[in-house]
């Protein structure tokens, strides 16, 4: 999550600011610092008068004012025009909408109808525009490796353009402090190559398939009529809450838990049966299951792609 | 006044010296015992009231701080769960803002103002008793929470909707909003106290441009508390509102807004962070012409870069809201006036090179302070330059850089500054030095353990990790540093705990001050370690900056006053026999009237348990507390504003 290892443009703009202002931090630094200790060394030495108070002026001047304005001015120009840069509106995007929820991300991509959670598809090299919203409280989108925050504010819709330079799997995390469980408000980015982006749209846009095996019906039967559909939707079966989220691609996501832990079936077991043993705190009431009935849960669940 | 027959000027110079003592020792003492000490107004037992509640609440604020850091040692920890973890970093933040920092400098302003400005307390004592009272009360509020089991849990700031009653249903943030508009009241009517005092308590002759540099801090922290304090007693009481009786200030949904909270919020939030820092740099600007042996360079520079500072501090407030999504243009002047903020900080940091650089530099434990305090503080605001730069703030802002970023300027810039100060007045104040050695090596551990623990947080905040998690995973190249981080924690805390050692052990052991232990200019060292009640028995009259530097200059002033009036009289014994002190004006500050100290009193402890009940009322939604309260307060205020409790002179 170096932010000085960009995979993004708006990044590794960024960066190239943060090694200017630190080239000009450093150089400051070591040499005030250096007046400092030779002012308090040289005056400790010497014996005798101090020195008249005509003396100072050109300290203060010099060193307090002149100097000073002029690095400042050389920050203030960089900041100008990479202000400007990065709030440049990104021609013909990708247009994804994140929502920010109590702990985790709702994800869509309204030109393509595709909703998933927690972990975003982007191609490399297409500009993308982020639409974000919150249903709840104050969050903030951060992905350290590929742009800069913007927050999820209630009543209004912010917009956050940029363009993902290199493949890769970028981790975010929420930087706004929301409640309880700020700390497991994790997503990824997983940018690929266009022909993948498209396999991977064309994959979603499809309800997933119906359960292939004796025991992924069972758990299909299980997960309708028991309280997770009160709050989870997977598509083309009657499970269509909205309070939790999506779980139509579940397989095929990496992580549980809004990037808390790996997608496994030992940890989906986990997630569904006690999931504040991982996550305390999260807003999932435990699901009371046998223990066949948890594993046909889990086995369906993964079976979805 | 005039109707009691007072000695003339003459008369007071000690013909009997020890009965003339005795005699302004009964005018000016306090009652004994636990009556006296909820009735005192002396400015000096206030002020130290003020700094060691403060301290304890700082000692508070560094457990909470060592149980954070001891969950973030390692990754997936579980020292303490999430819970428990916002409950201690809100109240650290809360405690270290509200109830440590800005009330132990006000502690030094109380104690130290009149010392200074050669006067024999404050321009309103009794309301200094209240302002206390209120600060001790609206601890003792916040801190009540923890009885509740529910301490404010949402961060210092309280961000809402996610403060609103949909989202903290408990008791936990009215604790918060409440205490905020509390201890408000006593930090406004401190500043009130604070401007009269400079502005009309200075010894004769002492004009605004030989005022000591400490009272141009404090004054200009007084002008920031008056014009952004009300604002965020009005941010909490609309919070309030709205979680209490269903208003919809901050309910987007409901037609209110949440920006409209921060910009609310950050309009007193960062002139605040100024409120802690300009009085800091008001200490050091003491401390290193002492132990320079030369006057503070460019003082005037000093001074002006003060009040531009405090000037300045309110057109910067929104950088802390630019990851918000507000308009690029707009954010490009606060991003300006933020980098704008460090040309004054500049000059005050050269006119303290300049001053060692050109002076005879003594290494004690004071001086030390403060040369760690230049050293931290330099790249505080370095780091402070860079986060003003919008892209740059973009990607740092909420994450561990910023909290490395605000504890260089609020813990560094600040606590160092304080410490430094303990060392130099706590002599004055007990009449016994501390241990040299053990400040230095309190001094070298908090360096070094302060240092190990925040430098690396920069670091942290590169690498992506957000403040204020609980907890994170491992493998994201963050756990070796926050191990390194927990581990300076503690060595700085064992350094605070030797100065806490060296005071305990000073108190008895240390060796007697004197009056002038450091060789130092302004007039607080002019009187005994202790000073008496009544600081000084002749009212000093002032021809220069440097008071005791100039020998003789300090009261040749004082038969160019003419005049046989009451103002002029009460600068002599006959004064500190009878309670009463000059009040002085004009552009050369000869006395005008005469200010008649009062007499310790109950009624600021009345009317501030009167303003406790009324906020215990709104907590618990109990009318009847509520009422009670305002029939107390009332009580208190009016008995008060009838009685001056002068009869007794």
């Amino acid at each position: 999550m170096n932010l000085l290892d960009p995979g993004g443009a708006n990044a590794a703009r960024i960066a190239s600011v943060w090694w200017i202002i630190f080239g000009l931090g450093a150089a400051v630094y070591v040499v005030v610092a250096g007046f400092v200790l030779v002012a308090a060394f040289r005056g400790r030495r010497r014996r005798g008068d101090t020195e008249a108070v005509g003396r100072d002026s050109a300290f203060i001047w010099i060193g307090g004012v002149l100097v000073p304005a002029a690095i400042l001015m050389l920050v203030a120009v960089v900041t100008v025009s990479t202000t400007r840069a990065l709030r440049q509106p990104a021609k013909d995007p990708l247009t994804i909408s994140v929502v920010g929820k109590r702990w985790w991300w709702a994800v869509s991509y309204p030109g393509e109808r595709i909703t998933t959670a927690n972990e975003i598809h982007v191609p490399v090299g297409r500009p993308l525009r982020i639409e974000l919203t919150t249903s709840d409280v104050i969050h903030s989108f951060w992905v350290p490796q590929l742009s800069q925050k913007v927050d999820t504010i209630p009543g209004q819709v912010n917009h956050l353009d940029m363009k993902v330079t290199k493949p890769g799997i970028y981790r975010g995390q929420c930087a706004e402090y929301c409640g309880l469980e700020h700390a497991r408000m994790a997503f990824i980015v997983v940018a690929e190559d266009t022909t993948t982006f498209e396999r991977w749209v064309a994959r979603e846009q499809r309800p997933p398939g119906g359960p292939s095996a004796e025991q992924e019906a069972r758990g299909q039967q299980v997960l309708v009529s028991s309280s997770c559909a009160g709050c989870h939707t997977v598509r083309g079966t009657p499970a269509d809450g909205t309070l939790g989220p999506d779980l139509s691609d579940l397989g095929s996501r990496r992580m549980l838990g809004a990037g808390t832990v790996d997608n496994t079936p030992d940890n989906l077991r986990r997630w569904i049966t006690d999931s504040q043993s991982i996550k305390p705190g999260n807003l999932m009431p435990p699901v009371p299951l046998s223990r066949d009935d948890a594993d046909a849960v889990v086995a369906y669940l993964e079976s979805l792609k | 006044m005039t109707t009691i027959a007072q000695p003339s000027a003459d008369a007071a110079q000690p013909v009997l010296p020890g009965e003339v003592e005795e005699a302004m020792e009964r005018r000016w003492r306090d009652a004994p015992g636990i009556p006296g000490f909820f009735a005192s107004v002396d400015h000096k037992k206030i002020g130290v009231r003020y700094m060691v509640t403060a301290f304890v609440f700082f000692f508070l604020a560094g457990v909470q701080a060592l149980f954070l850091r001891a969950q973030l040692a390692q990754p997936d920890a579980h020292v303490v769960g999430p819970q428990a973890y916002n409950e201690l970093f809100t109240m650290h933040g809360v405690t270290m803002i509200f109830l440590f920092n800005t009330p132990v400098l006000a502690g030094f302003g109380n104690y130290l103002l009149p010392l200074m400005l050669g006067t024999r307390d404050m321009a309103f004592p009794r309301l200094n008793a209240f302002s206390y009272w209120i600060f001790l009360f609206s601890g003792l509020f916040m801190y009540s929470s923890y009885l509740f089991g529910s301490p404010p849990d949402g961060g210092w700031f309280a961000y809402v909707p996610l403060t609103e009653k949909a989202y903290s249903p408990g008791l936990n943030l009215d604790f918060w909003a409440l205490g905020v508009a509390f201890i408000g009241i006593s930090t406004t009517v401190g500043a009130i106290n604070f401007i009269v005092t400079a502005f009309k308590m200075r010894a004769p002759g002492m004009t605004l441009n030989r005022m000591p540099m400490f009272v141009w801090s404090i004054l200009a922290m007084a002008f920031m508390v008056i014009f952004s304090v009300p604002i965020v007693t009005l941010a909490s009481m609309l919070l309030e509102f709205d979680r209490l009786f269903g208003t919809k200030f901050f309910l987007a949904a409901a037609g209110g807004s949440a920006l409209l909270y921060q910009h609310l919020f950050w309009f007193w939030g960062h002139p605040e962070v100024y409120i802690l820092f300009v009085p800091a740099t008001g200490m050091i600007s003491m401390i290193i012409p002492t132990f320079s042996r030369r006057p503070l360079a460019g003082y005037v520079w000093v001074a002006t870069s003060l009040v531009a500072i405090s000037f300045i501090s309110f057109g910067v407030w929104v950088h802390h809201m630019f990851a918000t999504g507000m308009p690029a243009l707009a954010m490009s002047f606060f991003s300006a006036a933020s980098l704008l903020i460090a040309i004054p900080s500049g000059v005050q940091f050269f006119a303290w090179i300049s001053t060692m650089w050109h002076g005879r530099v003594r290494w004690t434990t004071p001086m030390l302070f403060a040369l760690g305090f230049l050293l931290i503080f330099l790249l505080g605001g370095i780091t402070g330059v860079m986060v003003a730069v919008l892209p740059f703030d973009w990607q740092v802002t909420d994450s561990y850089f910023i909290v490395a970023h605000f504890h260089y300027v609020l813990n560094g810039a600040v606590v160092f500054p304080i410490f430094g100060a303990l060392y130099y007045w706590v002599p004055k104040i007990t009449g016994r030095l501390l241990s040299e050695r053990l400040g230095k090596w309190s001094f070298w551990m908090m360096f070094v353990g302060f240092n190990v623990t925040f430098f690396p947080m920069h670091v942290l905040g590169l690498l992506g990790m957000p403040r204020r998690v609980w907890t994170y995973s491992a493998g994201l190249g963050w756990d070796g540093l926050n191990l390194l981080i927990s581990i300076g924690s503690g060595v700085f805390a064992l350094g605070t705990l030797l100065t806490v050692a060296n005071l305990v052990w000073a108190r008895r052991r240390g060796a007697p001050a004197g009056a002038d232990p450091w060789d130092a200019d302004s007039l607080e060292w002019s009187v005994s370690s202790p000073p008496p009640h009544w600081n000084f028995t002749t009212i000093p009259s002032v021809a220069g900056r440097h008071p005791l530097w100039e020998g003789a200059a300090l009261d040749e002033h004082r038969e160019a006053l003419a005049g046989e009036d009451d103002a002029v009289e009460s600068m002599g014994g006959a004064g500190a026999l009878t309670r009463t002190t000059p009040i002085t004006g004009g552009l050369d500050t000869r006395p005008e009237r005469l200010l008649v100290v009062p007499r310790e009193t109950y009624l600021p402890f009345v009317a501030a348990l009167g303003v406790a009940a009324v906020f215990v009322g709104m907590l618990v939604d109990a009318a009847l507390v509520g009422g009670v309260g305002v029939l107390l307060g009332a009580i208190g205020i009016v008995w008060w504003g009838w009685r001056t409790e002068e009869d007794l002179v």
